[in-house]
C-alpha cells in the first residue's frame, strides 16, 4: 500500500466526510458523532456503528447561525460543530456522544438536542473520583447504559462478545499509533508531525479495520526513510486536546525550527498508555483501563498525580528542550492548565512558550515569528553554554 | 419614553427604594459571626474548617464532624460586593491565569496568594478540600489548583451529571454517590480522630429539611401580587445563611424569622417597590460589584423578579425536594444529584423557567449572561431563541460579569433595559387598546 498523504489530507479537511459516506454506503450502518475529548468509541462500534470524531468546522466553514446561540466568549469548536448541524453537514450522523469536558461542551449537548431532536445526544458520565473503589464498577455500568441508549439506533443489542471484539479492533489501531508516535520521538526527521497528525486524524474518520492497514503501511514507509536530522529543538506540545489547530499551523511550527516530539492532539483517540489489561468482563476492562491506564487526559482530574508533574515527566522522557502550550482561544480548561504548567515549568527550568490559535485562522506569520524567536534564543543559549 | 413618563400609566415609581428589613440585618449579624469564627480558627484558635462548593453539597456530613464549611464562591462574591475583587483578579492573572478563566476562581486564588486575608475575615487553611463536583467543570480545576496552592488533603466527590430527560437520577447514580459519601465519612473520621455520630447527623439533616421547607414557603409567596420581596435581589440576602449555615439551629431560626416577615408583607400587600408594574424571571448570576446599580435599572421600571434560577444553584427546593431523616444519606446524595441547578442540563433549566413563568405568572424573562460563568451562560442565545420563538415570551439578554468589574457597562445595560421595558409598556398599551376596541365592538 502506498502512502498517499496528500489524499488523506483532503479527507481530514473535508466536511462532507467522504470516508464516512463511503462506509455508510458500503455497510448501510449507522454513524455516531463523538465530540472530543474522549468517547468510549468501542461501544458504538460493537453495535455495528461507526463512531467518528467531530472536531468542528476547521477553517472551511463560516459561522452564520451558531453565533446567535453561543456568545462571543465561547470557543470556536462549540459553535462550528453546531454550525455543521445547521447547514446539514451532520445529516449523515445518527446520534451524538458528549461528555463533561467543559461547561460550553456540556451545554452544546443540550442545544443540539433541542435544535435537532431527530438525532439523539447521549451524554456519557466519566468518573472524576480516581481513588474510589466504586469508580470502575460505576463506569462499567455507565458503559452498559450508553450501550442500551445506542441500541435503538443500531437496531440491535450490545453483547459482551461484540464489545470484546471492538476493544481489540481499537487496541490494534492505538498500538499502531503508539508505534508511529515512538518513531517520531526517536527520529523526528523521518515522520513529520503534519504527517503523523494526518494519519491520527484519519483514524477518527474510518472503521478501525480500514485504518489499521494504512497505519501499518505508513510505519513501513517512514521507518527507514533516509532523512538527515535538522538543527531544530525538541518540543513537547500541549493544549490542543479538543479544538484542533489548522494543519498548516502545525506544519509552520515545525518549519519554524521545532521537532514536535510529543503532543496531545486527538488524545482521546489514543488514550491508552499501553495495551490494556485483559478482563473477563469487557465493560470492566474498559473502565479500569480508562481510570488506571490512560494518559493524563485533560478531562481526567486525577488527584493521584498532579497534571503539571505528568507534563514535566513527559518532557523529560522525550528529552524535550522546551514545551509549547498551544491552546484554543477561549478554551477555559486549557487556560486553567496553563497556569499550573507555567509554574511547574519555571520551577523545573524548562523553557516554554504560550501560543493561542483559532481553528478558522488563515495567517500564521505572527505565530511563526514568535516561534522562530523562541527557537533562536534557545539555540543561541545552547551555543554559548 | 422614559420611566418617569411611563410611570404615568400607574403610580409613580419612587427613585429611592427601601431594601432593608430585619431579615437583612439578621443576615448581616449571622454572616459576621460566621466569618469571625473562621478568622478565629485562622488565627490559631480551636475548630476545623472544610472547603466545599455551593452547588449541591454534603454540608450535613461536615457539620456532623463540627467542621465549619467554607465556600469559595461566597468569599469571592463578598470580595466583589465590597469592590475589592479587581486587584485580586489581576494578581491571579500575573500568576498565569487568563482573562477567560472564571473570575470567582481568580479572585479566590488572588486572596489565597495574599494569605487568605479578606476585608470580612481571614480564611483558615482548610483541614480538607472536598470538591463536590456537581455539574460545573470549573469546580474540578479550582480545587485541583487549591490543592496545590493551599496544600490541604483533597477529595473529589464525583456526582454524575443529571443526563437523562426524566430529571431523575438512576439507582446506579444514587448508589455510587452514597458510596463516595461513606468514603468521605471514613476520611473525615481519620482527619478528625472522631467517630461519625449518626444521631447528630440525623438531627442536622432534620434541620436542613426544615430550612428547605421554610425556603420553599418563602418562595411560594412571590406568586402573590404584588410579590412581597424581589426573588432575585432579595433572595441573595437569604442565600448566604441557606448555604453557610444550613443544618444549624441559627439557620432554622433565621428562616423562621424570614418567613414571618415575608408573609406579613404579603398579607399587608407590601412589595419591594411602591408599585409592581412588571413581573420578571431573572436567569443567571448577578453582577456582584454593581448589585445596587443593576437593581436600580429594573426598579425604575417597576420590574420585580418573582423567580430566579440563580437562587437555585445551591438547591432546588421549590419543586418538592426535601432532606429526609428516614433516609438521611440518600437524601444528601439526591440533593447533590437532582436538586440543584448546576447538575441539571440546560434543557432542564428551560423547563424550570417555563414553570416559573406560568406558576409565578411572569411577564418577561431577563437573561443576565456573565462571561465568567459558562455553566450558566454558554448557550443562553439558544435559551433566548426558545423563549422568544417557542414560548412567545418577551426575553431580554444582557451581558456583564459576576465578579470582574471590567465587564460592567452601565450605560449600555441601561439602554438595553430601557428599550426592553419601553417595548413591553408599548405592548401593554396596544393590548389595552385592542381589548377596549373589542369590548366596544361587542357591546
Ligand atoms: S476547546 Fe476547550 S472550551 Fe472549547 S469545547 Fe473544547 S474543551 Fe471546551
Ligand atoms: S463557572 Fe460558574 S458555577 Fe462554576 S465556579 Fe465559576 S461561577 Fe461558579
Amino acid at each position: 500500500m502506498t502512502l498517499d498523504l496528500a489524499r488523506y489530507r483532503d479527507v481530514i479537511e473535508d466536511r462532507d466526510y467522504p470516508t464516512v459516506r463511503a462506509w455508510r454506503e458500503r455497510t448501510g450502518g449507522k454513524v455516531i458523532g463523538c465530540f472530543p475529548v474522549y468517547a468510549p468509541v468501542e461501544v458504538p462500534y460493537a453495535l455495528g456503528m461507526l463512531p467518528i470524531g467531530l472536531f468542528g468546522g476547521g477553517n472551511r466553514i463560516e459561522i452564520a447561525n451558531a453565533d446567535s446561540r453561543f456568545q462571543s466568549f465561547i470557543c470556536s469548536i462549540v459553535k462550528s460543530t453546531l454550525e455543521l448541524a445547521f447547514v446539514g453537514k451532520l445529516d449523515l450522523v445518527d446520534g451524538l456522544l458528549f461528555h463533561s469536558i467543559c461547561d460550553p461542551a456540556r451545554n452544546l449537548s443540550s442545544v443540539m438536542e433541542r435544535n435537532f431532536p431527530q438525532r439523539p445526544s447521549i451524554y456519557v458520565h466519566l468518573p472524576q473520583n480516581m481513588t474510589s473503589p466504586h469508580a470502575a464498577p460505576y463506569l462499567a455500568s455507565e458503559l452498559r447504559r450508553v450501550g442500551a441508549a445506542l441500541a435503538p439506533i443500531a437496531g440491535r443489542t450490545l453483547t459482551p462478545e461484540d464489545l470484546a471484539r471492538s476493544i481489540e479492533a481499537y487496541e490494534t489501531v492505538r498500538h499502531l499509533l503508539r508505534e508511529l508516535y515512538a518513531l517520531r520521538s526517536q527520529a523526528p526527521e523521518r515522520i513529520s508531525t503534519g504527517e503523523l497528525y494526518t494519519l491520527a486524524r484519519l483514524v477518527t474518520l474510518m472503521d478501525p479495520a480500514d485504518s489499521a492497514p494504512i497505519l501499518t503501511a505508513a510505519h513501513a514507509a517512514t521507518r527507514d526513510r533516509d532523512a538527515r536530522p535538522k538543527d531544530r529543538i525538541r518540543v513537547v506540545l500541549v493544549g490542543s486536546f479538543c479544538e484542533q489547530p489548522p494543519l498548516e499551523l502545525i506544519e509552520s511550527l515545525e518549519e519554524s525550527g521545532c521537532y514536535i516530539v510529543n503532543d496531545d492532539f486527538l488524545l482521546g483517540w489514543r488514550w491508552a498508555q499501553r495495551r490494556i489489561r485483559p478482563n473477563s468482563d469487557p465493560f470492566l476492562q474498559l473502565a479500569h483501563a480508562y481510570l488506571d491506564e490512560s494518559e493524563h487526559l485533560r478531562t481526567k482530574h486525577d488527584l493521584r498525580q498532579p497534571r503539571a508533574q505528568a507534563l514535566i515527566e513527559s518532557a523529560r522522557a522525550q528529552r524535550a528542550d522546551a514545551v509549547i502550550f498551544l491552546g484554543a482561544k477561549f478554551c477555559e480548561p486549557g487556560l486553567f492548565d496553563y497556569a499550573l504548567y507555567r509554574k511547574a515549568l519555571d520551577q523545573n527550568g524548562i523553557p516554554h512558550l504560550f501560543l493561542e490559535f483559532e481553528e478558522k485562522m488563515w495567517l500564521y506569520d505572527r505565530i511563526r515569528s514568535e516561534v522562530e524567536t523562541f527557537v533562536e534564543s534557545m539555540l543561541f543559549a545552547e551555543a554559548v553554554s | 419614553m422614559t420611566p418617569a413618563t411611563t410611570a404615568k400609566a400607574g403610580a409613580p415609581v419612587p427613585a429611592a427604594i427601601k431594601y432593608q428589613g430585619t431579615v437583612h440585618e439578621l443576615q448581616k449579624q449571622l454572616m459576621t459571626r460566621y466569618y469571625d469564627e473562621l478568622t478565629a480558627i485562622a488565627q490559631g484558635g480551636p475548630g476545623r474548617s472544610a472547603q466545599l462548593l455551593i452547588a449541591g453539597n454534603p454540608v450535613e456530613i461536615l457539620r456532623a464532624f463540627d467542621m465549619i464549611p467554607v465556600f469559595p464562591e461566597v468569599n469571592a462574591l463578598q470580595l466583589a460586593v465590597r469592590k475589592t475583587s479587581l486587584p485580586l483578579i489581576q494578581k491571579a492573572e500575573e500568576l498565569g491565569y487568563a482573562t477567560d478563566n472564571c473570575a470567582y476562581v481568580k479572585a479566590d486564588i488572588g486572596m489565597w496568594s495574599s494569605g487568605g486575608v479578606a476585608p470580612f475575615g481571614t480564611i483558615p487553611k482548610p483541614d480538607i478540600l472536598v470538591c463536590n463536583y456537581v455539574g460545573c467543570n470549573v469546580y474540578l480545576n479550582w480545587f485541583e489548583h487549591l490543592a496545590e496552592l493551599v496544600g490541604s488533603p483533597a477529595m473529589n466527590i464525583d456526582i454524575p451529571f443529571l443526563r437523562t430527560p426524566s430529571g431523575v437520577a438512576s439507582e446506579d447514580d444514587v448508589r455510587y454517590v452514597m458510596a463516595q459519601l461513606q468514603e468521605l465519612i471514613a476520611l473525615l473520621e481519620r482527619i478528625t480522630g472522631t467517630a461519625f455520630d449518626e444521631d447528630k447527623f440525623v438531627e442536622i439533616v432534620e434541620r436542613s429539611a426544615r430550612v428547605g421547607e421554610l425556603w420553599t414557603k418563602i418562595k411560594e409567596l412571590t406568586k402573590r401580587r404584588p410579590a412581597p420581596y424581589d426573588a432575585y435581589f432579595d433572595s441573595v440576602t437569604m442565600m448566604a445563611p441557606l448555604y453557610c449555615l444550613r443544618g444549624t439551629v441559627e439557620a432554622v431560626e433565621f428562616f423562621e424569622r424570614a418567613y414571618e416577615e415575608m408573609s406579613a408583607r404579603a398579607e399587608a400587600g407590601t412589595g419591594p417597590l411602591a408599585q409592581e408594574r412588571f413581573r420578571i424571571v431573572i436567569e443567571g448570576p448577578p453582577p456582584w460589584p454593581f448589585l445596587r446599580a443593576f437593581r436600580d435599572l429594573f426598579s425604575r421600571w417597576g420590574a420585580v423578579a418573582v423567580a430566579s434560577t440563580y437562587s437555585t444553584v445551591g438547591g432546588l427546593w421549590e419543586f418538592g425536594f426535601r432532606h429526609d431523616v428516614a433516609r438521611p444519606l440518600e437524601s444528601v446524595a439526591r440533593h447533590m444529584l437532582e436538586a440543584n441547578l448546576c447538575n441539571r442540563s440546560l434543557l432542564q433549566r428551560y423547563q424550570q423557567i417555563e414553570r416559573y413563568v406560568s406558576e409565578w405568572d411572569a411577564d418577561a424573562l431577563v437573561i443576565h449572561s456573565v462571561k465568567s460563568c459558562r455553566l450558566f451562560s454558554a448557550g443562553q442565545g439558544d435559551m433566548r431563541e426558545h423563549f422568544v420563538h417557542d414560548m412567545e415570551l418577551p426575553t431580554l439578554l444582557i451581558e456583564s460579569d459576576l465578579e470582574d468589574p471590567r465587564y460592567f457597562s452601565h450605560a449600555q445595560l441601561r439602554n438595553r433595559i430601557d428599550a426592553f421595558f419601553e417595548a413591553l409598556e408599548q405592548r401593554r398599551i396596544t393590548a389595552g387598546v385592542v381589548a377596549a376596541e373589542a369590548a366596544r365592538a361587542a357591546s
